[in-house]
């Protein structure tokens, strides 16, 4: 395998991702990542030297929404989807310490 | 005739002829998902009660005369990845097992205004990554036509569903093969649009660049039907098309003199299961005898667009999915201490072992230092891909290949050798990749039984050309005498 | 200390739009409303929601760079910045970073020290967070999506400032420019501009750039003065003891005049940042960007000499008189009704600066009518009041934008014109201050005053003072 993928690689990315990782999952990670990224180094055979990358495949330009208030009121509806709410705010562990 | 029979189109003309009301249309999909979904598994939530009041609204506008269209009291079964208000939406994860949304996806509530009457929400892979329906929190659907291999996936609930007549058409959802692979594997007919088609506003995002709605269907006429009514211009989806040539039904012609079909050799080398070539290249005779011309040709550059694919969809992925975090909707782990450990312990417990690997490789390859020589060459690629593909389109109206290199593996062996299920992929992601329209179209069974798929790819906005290549086929094969 | 140092301060000013509307959905941007009532599912994150660009940040964005110089990038992107936090509803932010809005401007700034350029490295588009409210006895924080969503501009400048003063003037210029082109309100109190300081120190006459921290939560002026020499001579100590200076953010606690630091171990500082797929680029043709330049309003510097040139007014009052944007305004409208340049100039300076100085008011808090300030002078030139009289007025003007007109009418305050009356109560104060009359007489001119000021008290003060001063030359 050519990549090979270090603890404090997939303890990075840990974090990146917000994934709490057993260290089994760790050891099963490194194994696919390193997989993975020996499978997409395939892409390093093919010139693309001068290649402009597309991030969007159609040439569409200039979408704009106009500076007029629309939204109605279903704030309701959507805090009632939160796993913890007092009256109208979503409730989250402390955020300063 | 059992009412399940129909087609969705046929169903329609019943129900406007008063010879079939909504509520039996919708009684009969209930009874057949109760004697059979136990073991297909078809379905995340089924909405009984929803679909029977909303059958009797459609059935008296009907009855009044103010809903006409084809698809009026016809019931549909939606993927679970698309937002459906007040009814349940989990992407078939564990982190979203009770949101409810405020408000439905465009095409849902396209659907809804053509008369649509929604029975439920259909299984899918984990937040539509996989080509099984395997990595469902939900547990696995089983494929109609061999319940002990898979329906494909990741809109495997809805092929399933059309094959086992659990409903009389369903939306699905690709990013890079996601309608067209189930629909070959479960022998039905899936199409993904040209990007941009049908509006993804209310579609829960996987790899926002590739993702398009369409629709599986028992045949060709129900697809393009179904994709008129649901293609709009959404001015909420930035990535919306202004189309005025989205009449797809007027393409239903049995005709394709002088059509000319490129077969890219790079899609029947090894690796092709010889019963799948056999069938694709059969079907390929059948349009030739009809008329249309046949060359092979080199597309190139196939064996990079799976690579390619993955990088662009696990980087947008790892994105999309960072806004399920315990704090506004969706699973909060219970035991945790402070905010991060609190968003890394809902997280790992909220989803499943192949979404995690994607997230994963997602954020990696964006990270610093590692940006460019994975995410920003597998955008050239992505151009370069494009490029062989508006080379093809210069010299041919379609491409025509298998939707997947076999068919349907059995249950429980594809997960465990990601790779291996990601090469599955190879026939359908460039699609994705540069923005085409492909449509999937049974083409006949392997030794086992099981379904085989011809992959009709157009150019962008060719969809008409994909329709009609594919009806005269369909034709043709009913006069054969072929069973669909 | 050993060595002289020199101070290189870098500034990212976030400015909040004056948009109607959030950036990428059409909910409010009103301030005040109750948690989470100003939001949709695009601004709340939720799933499957979609951004669509608001037309007017574009706008605005092109217009502030235009008027710093910038050159304005015709086709511009935009990039998710991933990070986790609880403000941040999708978990990334979507901004500006591989092809922004505007690049390479400058500003001229002045100090005591003379004039100096500021250069602009770049301005960018992005989104504000929500709000977090912290509750220390529940342990929890709550969470407000109403300004999630509302648009800012970030303008990223050069390294180019070495003093607080420098950074003070910087930010007076950005923000008169802005609020001259009304597309910020542009006040630091309340969070609608807001600067974080990049700082770093270097021995003087080195040209290499020491390591730098960035400040922030800095709510005003004075406490960006503060941050500036606080973490100036942190960074100075730390490298006079041989310690080095690390790449940071720093938080600045204005009551305890101290700074710490941000970092955790859960803050990797890598944002992913990517092209954002949902977000097709925005173009902006000569056309629209030839539009953008024809609406832009006079800015200060040019209004600044065109007081000096069309009301002849000197350089300290035209400076003042545009100092604010509402100023500035207040003046042109009041000089269209009157036609009196330089006594609205007069009121303005002199009358409204006190009353604002003495009530700790912004000129932006003023809400007073031209038309008000307009009748008042007509008052005064006509000679219906006096000056004294006009001042008690104008302070209920400024306070209460009372019509002056009306008041003066319904109080009996105009001036007493009626000579023969005059005549009479000149007559009578004549006859009970006989020295003050024999000291006028015997040359003292002026003892004429001490007349003068015995008649106003006998009309409570309503008389016109040039009437009284004619009549007792006449009578004496």
């Amino acid at each position: 395998m050519a990549n090979i993928i270090s603890d404090e690689t997939i303890e990075y990315v840990g974090i990146l991702a917000k994934l709490e990782l057993s260290g089994e999952e760790k050891e099963q990670a490194k194994k696919d990542m390193g997989r993975m990224l020996d499978y997409i180094d395939q892409l390093n055979e093919l010139d693309t030297e001068g290649v402009e990358p597309m991030s969007h495949v159609f040439p569409v330009q200039n979408v704009f929404r106009e500076d007029v208030v629309t939204n109605g009121d279903d704030h309701e509806a959507m805090l009632a989807n939160a796993p913890e709410r007092r009256e109208d705010s979503y409730i989250v562990p402390m955020t300063v310490i | 005739m059992d009412i399940l029979q129909y087609t969705a189109a046929e169903l329609g003309k019943k129900i406007k002829a008063g010879e079939v009301t909504v509520k039996e249309a919708c009684e009969a999909v209930f009874a057949r998902i109760e004697e059979k979904d136990k073991e297909f598994n078809c379905y995340i939530t089924v909405d009984r009660e929803g679909a029977l009041a909303r059958a009797a609204e459609v059935q008296k506008q009907i009855e009044a005369g103010t809903l006409t269209g084809p698809l009026a009291g016809v019931p549909v079964a939606v993927k679970d990845n698309m937002n459906t208000k007040g009814l349940r939406t989990t992407c078939a994860s564990k982190i979203l097992e009770d949101f409810v949304p405020s408000f439905s996806a465009e095409a849902v509530r396209n659907l809804e205004k053509a008369g649509a009457v929604i029975i439920g929400k259909t299984n899918m892979d984990e937040f539509a990554m996989g080509s099984t329906t395997e990595t469902s929190y939900y547990g696995p659907t089983k494929n109609p036509c061999s319940p002990e291999h898979v329906p494909g996936g990741s809109s495997g609930g809805s092929a399933a569903a059309v094959a086992a007549r659990e409903c009389f058409y369903a939306l699905g959802s690709d990013t890079g093969g996601s309608i067209r692979q189930p629909a070959s594997f479960c022998g039905v007919v899936g199409m993904k649009p040209t990007y941009g088609t049908v509006s993804r506003y209310g579609l829960i995002a996987y790899g926002s660049s590739l993702d398009q709605i369409g629709p599986l269907c028992k045949d060709v006429t129900d697809c393009a039907i179904v994709l008129e009514a649901i293609s709009s211009h959404d001015p909420k989806d930035s990535t919306s098309l202004d189309r005025t040539d989205t009449d797809f039904t007027s393409a239903l012609v049995e005709d394709v003199q002088g059509m000319r079909i490129g077969i890219p050799r790079d899609y029947f080398g090894p690796g092709l299961d010889p019963e799948v070539r056999e069938a694709v290249l059969a079907a390929v005779e059948l349009l030739k005898k009809k008329g249309a011309t046949v060359e092979e040709f080199e597309l190139s550059l196939v064996e990079y667009a799976i690579p390619a694919y993955y990088v662009i969809a696990c980087a947008e992925a790892s994105s999309n999915l960072a806004r399920f975090d315990g704090v506004k909707y969706g699973y909060r782990a219970k035991e945790f201490e402070g905010l991060h450990d609190m968003y890394k312990r809902t997280r790992a417990e909220g989803f499943g072992t192949e979404t995690k690997r994607r997230i994963m490789l997602g954020s990696f390859v964006l990270s610093s230092g590692y940006y460019d020589a994975y995410y920003l060459k597998a955008l050239r690629t992505k151009a370069l891909i494009k490029q062989a593909f508006d080379k093809a389109f210069a010299k041919y109206d379609v491409i025509i290949g298998p939707a997947a290199p076999a068919t349907a593996p059995k249950l429980g062996e594809s997960l465990s050798d990601p790779i291996q299920m990601y090469l599955g992929d190879i026939y359908t992601v460039s699609v994705n990749l540069a923005g085409l329209p492909g449509i999937t179209v049974p083409c006949g069974r392997d030794e086992k039984g099981l379904p085989i798929g011809m992959q009709i790819i157009g150019n962008c906005f060719e969809e008409k050309k994909l329709i009609r290549m594919a009806y005269t086929y369909e034709c043709g094969r009913r006069k054969e005498g072929a069973e669909l | 200390m050993s060595r002289e140092y020199e101070t290189v301060i870098g500034l990212e000013v976030h400015v909040e739009l004056a948009t109607k509307t959030k950036i990428f959905c059409g909910c409010s941007t009103a301030f005040g409303g109750a948690p989470n009532t100003h939001v949709c599912p695009v601004c709340s994150g939720m799933p499957g929601s979609l951004p669509v660009l608001n037309r007017q940040v574009v706008e605005y964005a092109a217009a502030v760079g235009l008027a710093t110089n910038c050159t304005i990038t015709q086709c511009c992107k935009f990039d998710r910045k991933n990070y986790f936090y609880p403000d941040n509803p999708q978990n990334y932010q979507i901004s500006q970073l591989y092809l922004p809005v505007c690049r390479d401007g400058k500003v001229e700034i002045e100090t005591a020290d003379g004039k100096k350029t500021v250069g602009i490295h770049e301005i960018h588009m992005e989104e504000d967070a929500g709000k977090l409210i912290h509750d220390e006895w529940e342990d929890c924080s709550y969470v407000d999506f109403n300004r999630s969503g509302v648009p800012l501009i970030e303008i990223v400048s050069e390294p180019d400032m070495r003093s607080a003063d420098e950074v003070i003037a910087y930010l007076e210029k950005l923000r008169l420019i802005i609020q001259y082109l009304g597309a910020s309100d542009c006040k630091l109190q309340e969070g609608s501009m807001r600067a974080d300081v990049n700082l770093s120190v270097r021995p003087a006459g080195t040209s290499k750039l020491g390591t730098r921290t960035e400040m922030k939560n800095l709510n005003s002026f004075k406490a960006i003065a503060r941050a500036v020499e606080n973490e100036r001579r942190r960074q100075i100590e730390l490298l006079e003891e041989g310690r080095p200076v690390v790449q940071e953010t720093r938080r600045w606690d204005d009551n305890k005049e101290y700074s710490y630091p941000m970092r955790s171990k859960e803050d990797a500082q890598d944002y992913r940042y990517f092209p954002e797929p949902d977000l097709p680029p925005v173009v902006i043709s000569d056309q629209w960007l030839e539009e953008i330049r024809q609406r832009q309003p006079e800015l200060r510097d040019e209004k600044l000499a065109r007081y000096k040139e069309e009301y002849m007014l000197p350089d300290y009052d035209a400076k003042i008189l545009t100092s604010s944007k509402k100023m500035a305004d207040l003046f042109e409208e009041t000089v269209a009704l009157c036609q009196k340049p330089k006594k609205v100039s007069n009121w303005l300076m002199v009358e409204t600066m006190r009353l604002l100085k003495e009530q700790e008011m912004e000129p932006e808090d003023m809400a007073f009518s031209p038309e008000n300030l307009a009748k008042l002078i007509e008052l005064v030139e006509a000679g219906t009041i006096n000056g004294t009289i006009a001042k008690e007025v104008f302070e209920l003007v400024f306070r209460d934008n009372i019509d002056p007109a009306a008041y003066v009418e319904e109080k009996g305050l105009k001036t007493e014109n009626d000579t023969d009356a005059l005549r009479e109560i000149v007559e009578k104060v004549i006859a009970d201050n006989p020295q003050s009359v024999a000291d006028y007489r015997n040359g003292k001119e002026k003892a004429i005053g001490f007349l003068v000021g015995q008649t106003m008290k006998a009309t409570r003060g309503k008389a016109n003072p040039a009437v009284i001063n004619q009549l007792l030359k006449e009578l004496l």
